[in-house]
């Protein structure tokens, strides 16, 4: 017969200090990966949920950014007229000329600044994304100085509040709305009239990229392969939701540096779990004793240990995930290095990370108590009647 | 201290909590003192002398927006500039991009300027002599070619992406520096030739060499008061801010490095203050012992709480030859986003985290230690755990 789990339950609330701060301690090392988790999941989100599956973005050839990326007037007409390009109920191409550069946004956070994406478009670029919509002000007026800035940038950047007023290029621009993109890249973006910008950064044939639908998932591949090949338009194509992808490779570093952060905190934790799993073990010789009398197995014992270590790790489990929860959804920037600005996206808690949590702290609970229930399960019974 | 011996023998009494504990502790503090280290090394390392001289001036806007080369000579004529260098990412795929090795900074410059702007690059003459008169040639950090396996007259070719042209560089000599040796550099002649017509006169960035370390600051603000109201203006900053803003640009560092101090530090409070309370329960009864042989609280105090310290230093001392090793083996690891090979445990952080280790030692052990020696005899003896 097996001894109760709530034989071991009730000894880990007998000695509540030890209890709570032995948890607490493997807690703090689940909630430090967690957090760098969260980062780096927020980021994947955030980016996965960018881009539609029909785009194809052109930018010149070899270009890995749209930021460093050149296109004429001229490749533009002839890339809207290539077969396979979707059009309106009205019969026009969707295709979006779009010019890409930065501005710099200062925040209590970062009062250096940072470079955040400014794009330039046209009345289809919206069109083509109809997840990109207005939740306050309204749109930019064709021809002015005004803006539309995403919902992240909003959020954190006092300079770029609805009504507010940024300096660059050759004048004064006026916030005048701000979007959502439902969690998308373009919620760190800030939006303008593309001709009005583009002759206000001198670059009136000189835009960044092109964004393109294609009419079916066929004509897709047709499509980028014809961008490709067409010699004269020099350009380089892929998907929308490709460029996006690559840029995950940014959320790299800090996964790294959380996990081998948490590990090292981890092999500390299990030994104090292992500490106290110990202890245990040496103060209830008697009570091991009697059980053995009473007949319960030496896997009893090895298992009952194991299970309060285990319980005790979860509670620490528990602790840190709810360390971490707070952060889910606080919007956060992190610099991209492939567009040199910064993407802004939500912490991601999601239930997959908890559960690795949990995974995480029960493996710390099993390392540290493996020995000790093992030393209580080895104990001959006289022996641990007298308490030796 | 004459009762150190039973403070030594004490602490042996539980090999195994005490090695327990101890490498708690030495993980920790392992952690501790690397974010310390890399704390100060980012913040509060003191750039090298030739370091110290040099600025970078780049657009205002972000590192992949050019400036015009015609800014280089009202450069070079702001008072205190000893000489200014065009200096430009060239970017490209060497070999596979998918291994980070790879990514090594590949820059063009005019290697004419390079004795006046990096003193401090070590180059043998015959070495600098073939390089500079060699239109493709290139020069490499010693520890670049050492893990490349660059040989003098061998050949690198780099796929640009940035700029749409293939390098075909063949390797002239080779540089050491006390910074990184990592870098490639090739002629901005060299470059040029390949770029598109609009492209031609623009750099992304100007090294700056002032004469004098104290005009740095001036300098900086003079450069970039110059083009304030020009179309393309410009920030200029010291070598080492220049290169903090890399790892700036990946966020909130500092505020990184901090929490996870926090946390770390918490973690270990909560094991040792842990072990301590078991230990000093077990020992309640012997404490009446103590007592009645005379034993003051004051000394029985000492010696519970010289128990705790002396233990939690143990795991300090190895938990700072961990953080070394750790660095030893960082400062080989290419360099990404910093130039982490100087990186090291400086003394006053390794002493630092011993204090750490010490007050944790205290601050772990004084409840329970108290409690124990205020307790009267007669209930210390009867005391059962």
């Amino acid at each position: 017969m097996a001894i109760p789990i709530s034989y071991s339950w009730r000894n880990l609330v007998e000695r509540k200090t030890t209890t709570v701060m032995t948890a607490l301690g493997i807690g703090l090392t689940v909630a430090v990966l967690l957090a760098a988790m969260a980062m780096a999941e927020g980021l994947r989100a955030s980016l996965n949920a960018s881009g539609h599956p029909l785009h194809v973005l052109v930018m010149r050839k070899g270009g890995t950014a749209e930021l460093t990326s050149i296109v004429t007037r001229t490749a533009f007409q002839d890339m809207k007229l290539k077969p396979g390009v979707a059009r309106t109920s009205s019969g026009e191409p969707m295709a979006s000329l779009e010019l890409v550069t930065v501005v710099i946004l200062e925040s209590p956070d970062r009062p250096a600044g940072i470079n955040i994406n400014l794009r330039g478009l046209t009345r289809i670029g919206f069109e083509m994304r109809p997840d990109v919509r207005i939740i306050a002000g309204r749109m930019f007026e064709v021809g002015k100085r005004e803006l539309v800035v995403g919902q992240g940038i909003e959020s954190r950047y006092p300079e770029a509040r609805l009504g507010g007023k940024l300096r660059f290029g050759r004048g004064e621009w006026r916030v005048v709305g701000v979007v959502d993109a439902g969690g998308g890249a373009a919620n760190s973006e800030i939006f303008a009239d593309l001709n009005q910008l583009s002759s206000d950064q001198n670059r009136d044939d000189a835009l960044s990229s092109v964004l393109l639908r294609a009419t079916d998932e066929a004509s897709l591949h047709t499509l980028i392969a014809d961008l490709e090949n067409d010699r004269r338009l020099n350009a380089t194509a892929m998907t929308e939701k490709s460029y996006y992808a690559a840029q995950t490779s940014s959320a790299q570093p800090i996964r790294f540096l959380g996990m081998s952060i948490s590990l090292i905190m981890a092999i500390g934790s299990s030994f104090a779990a292992m500490n106290t799993m110990y202890a245990a073990v040496a103060r209830r010789g008697a009570e091991i004793g009697t059980l053995r009398v009473l007949g319960f197995s030496r896997i009893g014992i090895l298992t009952s240990f194991l299970v309060e270590s285990l319980l005790l790790a979860g509670v620490g489990g528990v602790l840190g995930i709810l360390l971490v929860l707070p952060l889910n959804g606080i919007t956060t920037g992190f610099g991209n290095m492939t567009t040199f600005s910064e993407t802004s996206f939500q912490f991601q808690v999601t239930p997959a990370l908890m559960l690795a949590g949990m995974v995480f702290s029960l493996t710390m609970g099993a390392m540290g108590g493996l020995f000790p229930a093992g030393s209580a399960a080895r104990k001959e019974i006289l022996d641990a009647l007298r308490g030796a | 201290m004459k009762y150190f011996s039973l403070i030594l023998k004490n602490s042996l009494r539980n090999r195994r909590r005490s090695l327990l504990t101890i490498g708690s502790i030495a993980f920790s503090l392992c952690l501790l003192g690397l974010m310390i280290a890399l704390y100060d090394f980012f913040y509060f390392g003191e750039p090298t002398a030739e370091q110290a001289l040099r600025l970078v001036v780049r657009n205002r806007v972000s590192l992949a927006n050019p400036l015009p080369l015609s800014y280089q000579q009202r450069i070079a004529e702001t008072p205190g500039v000893k000489g200014v260098m065009i200096f430009q990412w060239f970017g490209g795929t060497y070999k596979d991009a998918r291994d980070p090795s790879n990514m090594f900074a590949r820059f063009a410059i005019e290697p004419a300027k390079l004795t006046t702007l990096f003193p401090d690059y070590r180059v043998s003459p015959a070495e600098l002599e073939t390089f500079q008169r060699e239109r493709t040639a290139c020069l490499v950090g010693r520890k670049l070619a050492r893990r490349h396996g660059f040989e003098p007259g061998g050949r690198i070719v780099i796929v640009g992406d940035i700029f749409d042209m293939t390098l075909e560089l063949t390797v002239r000599g080779f540089y050491d520096s006390i910074q990184d040796n990592e870098n490639l550099f090739f002629h901005w002649d060299y470059l040029r030739e390949g770029m598109r017509v609009g492209r031609m006169d623009m750099t992304s960035t100007f090294f700056v060499r002032a004469e004098r370390a104290e005009d740095v600051p001036r300098i900086a603000h003079d450069v970039d008061e110059m083009f304030r109201n020009s179309t393309l203006q410009t920030k200029t900053e010291s070598e080492q801010a220049f290169a903090l803003s890399f790892l700036e640009f990946l966020g909130n560092v500092k505020l990184y490095i901090l929490s996870i101090c926090g946390a770390v530090t918490f973690t270990i409070l909560l094991v040792s203050g842990n072990t301590m309370a078991m230990t000093v329960r077990e020992r309640v009864r012997e404490v009446g012992v103590l007592k009645t042989l005379g034993y003051t609280p004051g000394a029985i105090l000492g010696i519970l709480l010289g128990e705790s310290v002396v233990i939690s230093l143990i795991g300090g001392l190895a938990g700072l030859g961990m953080a070394s090793a750790i660095c030893s083996w960082i400062r080989t690891t290419p360099s990404i986003f910093a130039d982490l090979s100087r990186f090291g445990v400086p003394l006053p952080v390794q002493a630092l985290c011993l204090v750490v280790a010490a007050l944790i030692g205290v601050a772990s052990c004084s409840a329970p230690a108290w409690g124990a020696a205020r307790r009267p005899i007669v209930e210390a003896l009867r005391f059962n755990d």
